[in-house]
């Protein structure tokens, strides 16, 4: 394909990132408040439209993302995930959960000295692939990896 | 006011190794009660934390984070006696900040 026409549609992809972001505040220096926060985000329902909104629709698949996470999870209100990215200069971490009600979990800006090594807990309403989407040098890549989960931990 | 966390910073080769755990419901909106209604989503929604104040890593949560949520990272650049700071703010406005001293 014309590397042109690539490049013209990363850069497209990142000014919608830029766009979504800015709209909720990430990049300016404003105080942390409740206001700040975009629910729209959150609200994308399919994968595809909040990865879109992410700004990662051309994303490539990488193995330089580690997702670390129990293959089965007997509790699906408490699945621990680390995502590690050896990309250079990566600077932006999301972690989805496809099958959730709202796929986003996470989304992370790191600035400076911050590793891209992240731990954290999250829900999962059933068996589902999550995602790491990872921004490195302005462009985007994602990882999957398959939990399988027992008993669902979004309903109750 | 939201009970603190409860926080650790560990130095170790020039990284700070840091581990927070964060006192809150994280209720998703997805459950009912025993009547049948949704219970209301009640989540933290944003998350900063700061390593002797400034900014170092910035997110965004929605309510697929786990109940009294644990954050992992490690900071580079980070000395002995360093404050890291951690703020989060949740979707009814309540909000906490807390800080500990790398060691």
């Amino acid at each position: 394909m014309n590397p042109s026409r690539r490049n013209g549609l990363r850069s497209a992809g990142s000014l919608s990132l830029y766009a979504a972001l800015s709209a909720i505040g990430l990049f300016e220096g404003r105080p942390v408040s409740a206001q700040t926060f975009d629910a729209t985000l959150f609200q994308a329902k399919s994968l595809s439209e909040l990865i879109r909104m992410l700004g990662g629709a051309s994303a490539a698949t990488s193995k330089e993302i580690l997702i670390t996470a129990p293959d089965f999870a007997e509790n699906g209100a408490l699945v621990p995930v680390t995502v590690r990215s050896q990309l250079p200069r990566t600077d932006q971490i999301s972690l989805l959960v496809e099958k959730n009600p709202d796929p986003l979990a996470a989304s992370f800006q790191l600035l400076e000295g911050v590793e891209p090594d992240l731990r954290l807990n999250v829900k999962m309403g059933q068996s589902s692939d999550v995602i790491a989407l990872v921004r490195a040098d302005g462009r985007f890549y994602v990882a999957r990896k398959d939990i399988k989960v027992t008993i669902g931990g979004c309903g109750g | 006011m939201a009970d603190p966390m409860k926080m650790r910073a560990t130095l170790k080769d020039g990284v700070a190794d840091v581990r927070v755990l964060m006192v809150h419901e994280m209720e998703s909106g997805q459950r009912r009660d025993a009547a049948g209604k949704l219970v209301p989503a009640w989540h933290i929604t944003e998350v900063v934390a700061a390593l002797n104040g400034k900014p170092v890593l910035k997110a965004l949560w929605g309510p697929a984070i786990s109940k009294n949520p644990l954050l992992g990272f490690r900071v580079r650049g980070a000395q002995a006696g360093d404050t890291i700071t951690i703020s989060w703010v949740d979707n009814r406005g309540d909000k906490r900040s807390d800080e500990v001293k790398v060691a």
